[in-house]
């Protein structure tokens, strides 16, 4: 149910959910701009570094190869870790802000010290 | 002699076998169809198919979206012509799903409702926003559309295997492609305005499955051919493509290096430029964001792009095994005699793997039939969720929000839907008709291209920067729109080549095939400057989206 707009200002300026925008954007601004750093050095070598590309390493299988299956490796483990990081930091952090939108209205100045109270 | 009588006896078995199975999915998409249309009463039945799909069941339909003929056939047809490059693509592909999964799945669910515009618009005045989300929506399904139903057409006589001088049923090749793109066309317009987004989706699962299953047991003929050894599989590759090691480098397709200098600069600029629209497109496809709304929660839409990610995934180390395993058993000069884009990649290849292992020549038109079977699933299922995805649009955003302005009921409003799908269809399939001679890759290329210069720009600023406002948005959406397709349309791929949409005129001036390089930076700068020169912004409204979208707190 829409709480008041007052509301959602109040709950923007908590401290509760500037922790929870905070560990957000802790984990994704960072990694955004890791795996677009590490998919552009790979778009990098294969359009400048062709010889480096070329090196064989075992077999017919060379670094072109490997770093294109790390891009998937990578890409499932960053997958992976956000699932774990999600569950554990930002899931129950959003449900307690949740929780204060939904019943503390009376106690909204004390809001995040009285839902503290009850973790 | 011989083997020509057996080989035309084995077109018509395979032929006769494409077809009743096409026809049993059809059969059988059709019947779900009809039994979602039964539990779709509310619009938000129809348009996000009730938001009761399970993490799992969303992940196989995104899938299902995504894993479209041009990264089936196209990208197993790269990677058995090109080589290495054909991987680019699918690596692009893959990766791009982190922007959605990090950035944008949960936080659109939170938030939005039916479309993409019900974010972009959430704290801007409607009605100019909503027209400006609808019409980059509606300009990137159909580019999208066209790409896969010219593709539809384009296949069918090579899959059912009608040769030039030859007719199937009294058609030559020619009528045969209109007729399957009209087919095409109205089977997604019945799945669309019958089954709506419950009836689409279950589409998309069922393509899904077929597709994973026909690769996947292609893929274990081909590494069982080698003993499971990859290295002789690549070294064999390489050697029947007649390129020998460089078959397994970049190069071959994309950054071509020549004796000219300015050429080889701007062919390596064009790989980065394609790189770029396939990393960032992804997360701006309307009828990708829109299944985000098929779920409960913001955590299973988390769940849904997490099983995305592991099929979609698979599906391109399967088709890296499929390109090579058809450079090493059919050969290049087999794939271009049937195709010169090398789209029969994968069927050629399936047909190979039958006859060796399931029995000589019907063994090779059962495989054929199959995968060709598969691939007209996946087809079909992927235009359904664009056509959806636009008619979303045009009836939530440009009927209900903008013509009506948010006071149209909610009978009307799928009523509307159902028939902007129709319209939607139709000028699809016209469209297509006309636009059979285009290449299939760039048609998708600068649907991505659109969607990371147009959409992507502003979904981001509108979640994350609170400065934000009506005018960037409208500067992001029409600047990346305009940008992207000027920039094409002055490019060699429409005119000044002899590859050109129209080779014999001249007014190409911008030297790159893919504009994202340049268009992408643009959307995201029209963005800023539009925001900047206005003084609107709303504070409260900005409270609301942030605390919302993060919380799931008064989610539809």
């Amino acid at each position: 149910m829409p709480a008041p707009a007052e509301r959602y200002l109040e709950v923007q300026n908590s401290e509760e959910f500037a922790e929870l925008r905070h560990k957000l954007r802790r984990f994704i601004f960072p990694t955004t701009i890791a795996f677009i750093v590490w998919y552009a050095l790979y778009v990098l070598l294969s359009a400048y570094a062709r010889d480096f590309m070329s090196i064989k390493l075992i077999g017919n299988i060379n670094v072109a190869l490997v770093f294109g299956v790390l891009q998937f490796v990578s890409t499932f483990a960053i997958a992976w870790v956000y699932s774990r990081y999600a569950a554990k930091e930002l899931d129950p952090r959003a449900d307690r802000v949740y929780d204060e939108l939904e019943n503390g209205s009376a106690a909204a100045g004390s809001a995040p010290a009285a839902d503290g109270g009850a973790r | 002699m011989e083997s020509l009588l057996a080989a035309e006896a084995s077109t018509s078995t395979s032929r006769t076998l494409t077809i009743t199975l096409f026809l049993v999915f059809v059969a059988i998409t059709l019947g779900i169809t009809v039994w979602a249309s039964r539990q779709t009463k509310t619009a938000t039945d129809f348009y996000a198919g009730g938001r009761q799909f399970s993490g799992f069941q969303n992940g196989m339909a995104i899938g299902g979206d995504y894993m479209s003929a041009a990264s089936f056939l196209g990208i197993a047809g790269l990677i058995a012509l090109y080589g290495y490059d054909g991987f680019l693509y699918s690596i692009g592909f893959l990766v791009a799903w982190l922007i959605a999964l990090l950035l944008v799945a949960e936080l659109l669910r939170n938030s939005g409702r039916y479309t993409m515009a019900d974010v972009l618009a959430f704290r801007m005045r409607q009605r100019p926003v909503r027209t400006a989300a609808s019409v980059s929506t509606i300009v990137v399904s159909i580019f999208y559309l066209i790409a896969q139903m010219v593709g539809a057409g384009a296949l069918v006589s090579l899959l059912l295997g009608i040769k030039p001088d030859t007719t199937f049923l009294g058609m030559d090749a020619d009528t045969a492609k209109v007729a399957t793109i009209i087919l095409v066309g109205a089977l997604m317009i019945i799945y669309v305005t019958v089954g709506g987004m419950k009836g689409t989706t279950y589409v998309q699962i069922v393509k899904a499955f077929m597709l994973m299953g026909g690769a996947l047991i292609m893929v274990i003929m081909v590494l069982a051919h080698y003993k499971f050894n990859l290295s002789s599989l690549l070294g064999d590759a390489a050697a029947r493509s007649g390129k020998g090691d460089a078959f397994l480098e970049p190069g071959l397709r994309y950054g071509i290096e020549s004796d000219s200098a300015s050429a080889t600069f701007y062919s390596k600029m064009d790989l980065l430029s394609l790189g770029l629209a396939l990393v960032l497109g992804t997360a701006g496809l309307p009828h990708i964001l829109t299944r985000f709304y098929t779920v409960p929660t913001s955590r299973i839409a988390r769940k849904s792009v997490l099983w995305a990610i592991g099929i979609i995934g698979t599906f391109y180390l399967f088709t890296l095994a499929l390109g090579f395993g058809a450079a090493a058993l059919v050969g290049g000069a087999n794939i271009t005699a049937q195709d010169k884009a090398g789209n029969t990649a994968a069927p050629q290849l399936a047909q190979a793997l039958g006859i060796d292992y399931l029995g000589g020549e019907t063994g090779g038109a059962i495989m054929l039939a199959v995968i060709a079977a598969v691939a007209f699933a996946t087809i079909l299922a992927v235009v359904a969720g664009l056509t959806l995805a636009s008619s979303s649009s045009l009836a939530h955003d440009f009927y209900a929000n903008v013509i009506k302005r948010g006071n149209a009921s909610e009978r009307d409003e799928v009523r509307v839907a159902r028939f902007s799908a129709l319209i939607i269809g139709a000028v699809a399939i016209a469209l297509s008709i006309f636009a059979q001679s285009l290449n299939v890759a760039f048609l998708v290329a600068l649907a991505f291209a659109v969607a990371a210069s147009a959409n992507l720009p502003a979904i981001l600023y509108s979640l994350f920067w609170r400065r934000f406002n009506t005018s960037g948005a409208l500067w992001s959406i029409y600047g990346g729109l305009g940008s992207a397709v000027l920039l094409v349309f002055f490019s060699p791929v429409v005119s000044g080549s002899a590859t050109a949409m129209f080779p014999d005129s001249d007014w190409q001036w911008f030297p790159l095939s893919n504009p994202g390089i340049i268009s992408i930076p643009l959307g995201f700068l029209f963005g800023w400057i539009g925001t900047i020169i206005s003084k609107e912004t709303d504070v409260e409204k900005y409270a609301e989206l942030e605390v919302r979208s993060l919380t799931g707190h008064g989610a539809h």
